[in-house]
């Protein structure tokens, strides 16, 4: 015996886990605990890694996400992980219960493991509720509202839980800082505990046997049944690593309760509860939101209870098997209804304020030479700060920067400024030159990542801009005439409706403004808009 | 194991070795791939936001030659998520029209505030007593190195100043 187990015992008692004895019939349907388990340590782990860059208070919290986000190297992995992580570990312990269930696992005496288990799933779904919060982005503001305000409702305890969730007049920094000490300081060490609890029952009790396993003698849990935990727990990590680098995790613009075109909607796992609480109106509301879910809850604790009978073969449990069958066939109805009627928001531009947003500072002529940089397909012959070289000069590292006048004589007749060169003349306006030139001028290999951020929306609609010379009256960061207003802070004065009602008829909305009125397309106007809102303050 | 065990023990023992090989493997790559990302989120710089920008400390034209002067100017420093527009303070000394050179505030030993000493024509650090000279350089005292510089650049009679830098030089 080494010295080490001498005076702890710690090999002693890791042996002791590792070579348990486990049923003949144990196998692949039973890796599901063991993947939820390493699924809520990576949560662990990441939401840490998160907390290191993260300040816990509205405003804040949405800047440091967002510095997360696009500033620190790895902060999108990282905040990927624990995002689909919080998902698939809602998948994994739903998987798990249904096999439990479908085994009639929590048969006599392992009644109290299926308990806590039912508690640990709802823990899991407190994790969801309180972390949905935290972006403190408009999803998450009014999520959050919805979800107050239906314990709020609650009756008697209404009034006491809207306290104790600090909601009681608005969701702000109160609620705010009780869901963040929940989700980080609360819960973890509650799911723990619930945890060694589970897995101290399931080893006092042993793995449930299937029938026919009394005459087989048992096997060791290690190495064949440990292999194929690690084998199930590195297939979900290889899914949860993949969904994080490539599945895109919408960050929306900072929480705006003035905001009156937002559809709240809570995460996908909540949406069957949210579905349910519009069959019942009025009075009737407390069935949709407290009633049914409590009892569900419920019926999901004394299902030992009911199922009393002996353990039979999973293949003869029809019973089970409707059971569940049933369960699915609601929840996705459910969920699918919920998605259906979840009314298309009327702007179809949607700006990802997880990626980074340095293209807000341009100029309306810099994005629209953006425009004519992509339509004129420059980068065939040009790059732009990085890649392998082509044929044409890099253009954030021209050695020789000229002037406005230069280049568009250069766009018109390029072997003339430049002999030998291969390049084709631009066939576009002088303003569009000017507009291009501009761009080009203004590229550094420090600014070039910014210029190739600008998103599709924002280039169509500085484009726009220029075709119609919004310039020649406003004033855009910095850059256009004063006689009319700046339309820098436009989203803080104004509504979009407003705005584009305006543009129909300026004059029904101010009386005294000079502007003409603007036809534009739907698709168009929403770009507009959409850039327009844009604008720093 | 002793080597006169049955055959059918090894085959055992062979996939009993390949199951435990398999564990540690996939544990290791698990490991690899959350440890990797977790130390390059913690250890590398943030990429920058924006460029150093130059920042206006005072008028310089009147001051006399080779004597230091205190200036309080505000600068924006990105801390995190956040910029912050702070009072920083630098001790300027103007060596010709062309040549001004503005010193970091703190001393390089331990990053205690120093002063000039007129009587002594030294900076003096009132903590450890490092004494510097008007050229920044170490005269005594435990500071490694000389005092740290701001980049300075002088247009029409004002400083401009940049980031600060650590000199490179011993002391």
């Amino acid at each position: 015996m080494s010295w080490l187990d001498h005076r702890t015992g710690i090999e002693t008692a890791i042996r002791n886990f590792l070579y348990e004895e486990i049923p003949a019939s144990s196998g692949w349907h039973q890796v599901f605990g063991s993947i939820a388990v390493f699924l809520f340590l990576v949560q662990a782990f990441t939401g840490a890694l998160l907390a290191f860059n993260y300040a816990p208070t509205p405003g804040d919290a949405y800047n440091s996400l967002r510095y997360i986000l696009t500033e620190v190297t790895g902060g999108h992995l990282i905040r990927g992980l624990h995002h689909w992580g919080a998902s698939m570990l809602i998948v994994v312990v739903v998987l798990h219960m249904t096999q439990v269930f479908l085994y009639g696992a929590y048969k006599k005496p392992r009644e109290a493991t299926w308990m806590v288990g039912v508690v640990l799933l709802l823990l899991t779904m407190a994790y969801g509720l309180t972390g949905y919060l935290l972006p403190w982005d408009n999803r998450a503001y009014w999520g959050t509202v919805v979800a107050t305000q239906i314990a709020a409702r609650a009756p008697l305890m209404g009034p006491y839980l809207s306290r104790l969730l600090g909601g009681e007049n608005a969701v702000g920094v109160v609620t705010f800082a009780r869901f963040y000490g929940l989700h980080v300081l609360l819960l973890p060490p509650a799911t723990g505990l619930l945890i060694a609890t589970h897995i101290y029952l399931v080893r006092k009790h042993g793995v449930a046997p299937a029938p026919g396993d009394e005459v087989q003698p048992k096997k060791k849990f290690y190495p064949q049944q440990a292999f194929k935990d690690t084998a199930a727990i590195f297939g979900a990590f290889v899914i949860l690593f993949v969904m994080a680098v490539a599945v895109r995790v919408p960050l929306e613009r900072l929480a705006d309760p003035t905001d009156t075109t937002v559809v709240p909607r809570p995460d996908w796992y909540f949406l069957f509860l949210f579905q349910t609480l519009k069959f019942f109106n009025g009075p009737l509301e407390v069935v949709g939101s407290m009633i049914l879910p409590g009892l569900a809850v419920l019926a999901l604790l004394l299902v030992p209870f009911v199922d009393r009978g002996q353990v039979m073969r999973v293949t003869r449990r029809t019973v089970a098997f409707g059971a569940v069958a049933l369960a699915l066939l609601g929840w996705s109805g459910l969920t699918v209804a919920a998605i259906a009627t979840t009314p298309k928001p009327d702007n179809t531009v949607e700006i990802d304020f997880g990626a980074p947003t340095d293209w807000m500072q341009l100029s309306p002529q810099e994005l629209a030479g953006v425009g004519y940089f992509r339509q004129e397909n420059c980068a065939s012959c040009h790059t732009v700060g990085t890649g392998k070289p082509r044929i044409g000069p890099d253009l954030a590292n021209v050695p020789i920067k000229k002037n406005a006048a230069w280049m568009i004589e250069h766009f018109k007749r390029p072997a003339a400024m430049v002999p030998g060169s291969s390049m084709p003349a631009i066939q576009l306006s002088n303003a569009q030159l000017n507009a291009l030139a501009a761009f080009l001028l203004k590229l550094t290999p420090r600014n070039a990542e910014a210029l190739a951020n600008a998103p599709d929306f924002a280039v169509e609609a500085a484009l726009l801009y220029q075709a119609n010379n919004c310039g020649a009256c406003h004033m855009a960061n910095g850059v256009g005439m004063k006689i009319g207003p700046p339309l820098n802070g436009l989203a803080r004065r104004r509504t979009k409706t407003w705005v584009a009602q305006h543009f129909a008829n300026p004059q029904a909305l101010s009386p005294d403004s000079i502007m003409p009125s603007y036809k534009f397309s739907n698709r168009e106007m929403d770009r507009m808009i959409a850039y327009l809102f844009t604008l720093p303050d | 194991m002793p080597a006169t065990e049955p055959r059918a023990d090894q085959t055992e023992v062979t996939r009993r070795g390949f199951y435990v090989t398999l564990i540690y493997g996939l544990w290791s790559i698990i490991a690899t791939a959350l440890s990797v990302p977790a130390a390059i989120y913690l250890l590398f710089p943030p990429k920058l936001r924006k460029a150093p920008e130059w920042v206006e400390a005072g008028d310089v034209s009147q001051l006399e030659p080779r004597v230091p002067v205190e200036m309080v100017f505000r600068q924006n420093r990105v801390d995190g998520w956040k910029v912050l527009s702070e009072k920083t303070t630098t001790w300027v000394v103007k060596f010709s029209d062309s040549n001004v050179v503005a010193f970091g505030p703190q001393c390089t030993h331990l990053g205690c505030a120093y002063h000039w000493d007129d009587n002594r024509a030294q900076f003096l650090c009132p903590c450890h007593t490092s004494i510097f000279a008007i050229d920044g350089a170490v005269v005594s005292g435990p500071a490694p190195r000389p005092l740290d510089r701001y980049d300075a650049k002088v247009e029409n009679g004002r400083l401009l100043l940049g980031p600060l830098h650590e000199s490179k030089e011993k002391a």
